[in-house]
């Protein structure tokens, strides 16, 4: 039988748990803030001899990550966490990896990328990876930091997937907030994240492979073509897997999650820790007999654009919350795959993009408020609200 | 979720109010509550001002940003009074403790509280140099919140205390201290 631990923990030490717990061949990393307690734990367990890894230590994050190639086509299970800038020097090799479809797990940490320079919490990071070929998983707390984790592990390693995977978790707010936190008994993760059993290693020197080499236009064609077709297996791949975990562990694993979609009429679309705020608030207003709801996206890659378009059946006007920018484009990144979804689902609605704390400045009741109050005005069609994407937490200006 | 008691803590970085916050939220967690702990984060200097909070509920917590609302206020440092208003927010029939050797009459003259805000005193401070030999008033200050607020029982703060504290040499000094506060607060 499954035993659970209650604890008191924060998201980088649910993420070193669960790397502990799924015992990879290699982890390869290099610090940076917030990231840095997720491998300094794990290099804690290392030396007291709980997991047997080979930790090595680089001396930057393109190193890291050029380490986690070798090792990951080497055979190993190999595992990796960075966050803002890190993240920005991998991002030469991020489609390295998943073109050579090697299934590397990384934790992100989700910190604003400079300039100013920043230490806090925005997607500005992790979005630069968005159309790097790698699965994305998001976490709204240091819980699912940890389910999320043992999810992407087994998706990314089955043979109908083989991409990398990165699990974000948001920065200082879930990586470094204590939270009451379950662990599954090592046993029963142990089992359910399995071996990772490799598709032609290197190491395999009975049957020698090339990797990474150069090809002409038909073949690299191919290996792109296969690359979408790797994403479209992978959703029902990680929704195999995800109700697997909720089965073990009693938590739902859904791609979008939903709170009150059933029947809302004013649904807001969000990624990360901001989603309970956002619930808070609906709960609030559905006592006072509004029809609101949320739709929270858990799985970003591949983006789960018929779930979501069908989340949002009932709504008449849908607000998108994005963390990072496109600076220039219409809307957030978020925002634009929701009207996308919504398109090719031939809906047509009225929708409004929302930025919100870039850098990590508080995000408040009052702003998920002003968000459902727009959003019945926008439903109304009343001509004070209109499209234009608009910053939260900045009344004054950007309206 | 009505049972939700939210805590905001003043302090300078160095003088153990992370980890006070981290007390409580723990404390919360042994009876089999809900809890989150954390700093307002940022750049760590010693001695700068930061705050920290505590969240605690029956329920699982849903929200994720900083306490702006707080039930309790908690002051590590009375050398911040003049510098940042803590009483910013608080909820009506709220409660202020603080480290300080000023009595509660005067830190009310001082903040110009509303009536029905309970302001609670005790030098934990003192009371953590004659323990445990330093500055360090979290513990002490903890056993006065606990006094005042009942947001955790006594009983069930030690024993976490004693569980968790990782220098057992230490624990009986901070127990005394814990003692001596939990007497000597003033409301």
């Amino acid at each position: 039988m499954p035993e659970k631990k209650i604890l008191s923990a924060n998201g980088n030490q649910m993420v070193a748990e669960a790397y502990r717990q799924a015992a990879p061949d290699v982890v390869c990393a290099y610090p940076i803030t917030p990231q840095t307690t997720i491998v300094e734990n794990f290099a804690k367990y290392v030396a007291q001899g709980r997991v047997h890894t080979e930790f090595v230590t680089v001396e930057s994050e393109h190193s890291s990550m050029s380490a986690c190639v070798g090792s990951c086509a080497a055979g190993a299970r190999t595992f990796t966490a960075t966050s803002s800038q890190g993240l920005a020097y991998m991002v030469e090799e991020l489609p390295i990896a998943s073109g050579l479809r090697l299934p590397i797990i990384m934790a992100n940490a989700n910190r604003a990328i400079a300039a100013p320079i920043n230490i806090n919490c925005d997607h500005s990071d992790v979005m630069l990876a968005a159309n790097c070929g790698w699965l994305m998983f998001f976490a709204e707390n240091a819980q699912e930091a940890y389910d999320n984790t043992l999810v992407a592990i087994r998706s990314a390693e089955d043979h109908r997937v083989l991409l990398p995977a990165i699990t974000a978790l948001d920065g200082f707010i879930t990586s470094h907030a204590m939270e009451r936190c379950e662990l599954m008994d090592d046993e029963t993760v142990a089992a359910f994240v399995g071996e990772r059993e490799a598709l032609y290693p290197l190491l395999d020197t009975a049957n020698p492979v090339a990797v990474g080499s150069y090809t002409n236009a038909e073949p690299h064609y191919e290996v792109k073509k296969s690359q979408r077709a790797a994403m479209e297996a992978a959703r029902g791949v990680i929704k195999e897997y995800g109700d697997k975990w909720a089965q073990v562990c009693g938590r739902p694993f859904d791609m979008v999650d939903c709170y009150g979609c059933e029947d809302a009429e004013l649904i807001a679309v969000v990624m990360g820790s901001c989603a309970g705020n956002l619930r808070h608030v609906a709960r609030e207003l559905r006592a006072q007999g509004k029809k609101v709801g949320v739709a929270r996206i858990r799985v970003y890659r591949p983006f789960p654009a018929e779930e979501l378009a069908a989340a949002l059946g009932s709504a008449k006007a849908v607000a998108v919350l994005d963390r990072s920018e496109t600076y220039g484009g219409q809307m957030g990144p978020l925002a634009l795959e929701t009207a996308s979804a919504l398109f090719q689902a031939g809906v047509s609605l009225p929708l409004k993009g929302y930025l919100y704390g870039l850098g990590g400045p508080d995000v408040t009741l009052d702003d998920m408020r002003r968000v459902f109050r727009e959003l019945e005005l926008l439903a109304a069609g009343d001509a004070s609200v209109d499209t234009k994407v608009a910053h939260l937490g900045s009344e004054k200006e950007g309206e | 979720m009505s049972q939700l008691t939210e805590i905001r803590w003043h302090a300078r970085a160095g003088q153990g109010a992370v980890t006070a916050a981290k007390l409580v939220a723990e404390t919360a967690l042994s009876q089999g509550r809900y809890m989150q702990a954390m700093p307002e984060y940022g750049p760590e200097r010693a001695g700068a001002p930061l705050k920290a909070f505590t969240r605690v509920c029956d329920e699982p917590i849903e929200v994720h940003n900083n306490v702006t609302n707080p039930a309790i206020v908690v002051v590590l440092d009375d050398t911040l009074l003049p510098i940042v208003d803590v009483t910013e927010g608080i909820l009506p029939g709220g409660h202020i403790i603080l480290n300080t050797k000023l009595s509660p009459a005067q830190v009310r003259e001082q903040l110009k509280v509303a009536d029905d805000i309970t302001v609670a005193t005790v030098d934990a401070s003192g009371i953590a140099l004659d323990t445990i030999k330093r500055d360090i008033p979290n513990a002490a200050i903890v056993a006065a919140v606990v006094k005042v607020t009942g947001v955790v029982p006594l009983e069930e703060f030690k024993a976490h205390f004693e569980s968790s504290f990782a220098k057992k040499e230490l624990v009986p000094a901070n127990m005394e201290a814990i003692d001596r506060a939990y007497e000597e607060v003033q409301q």
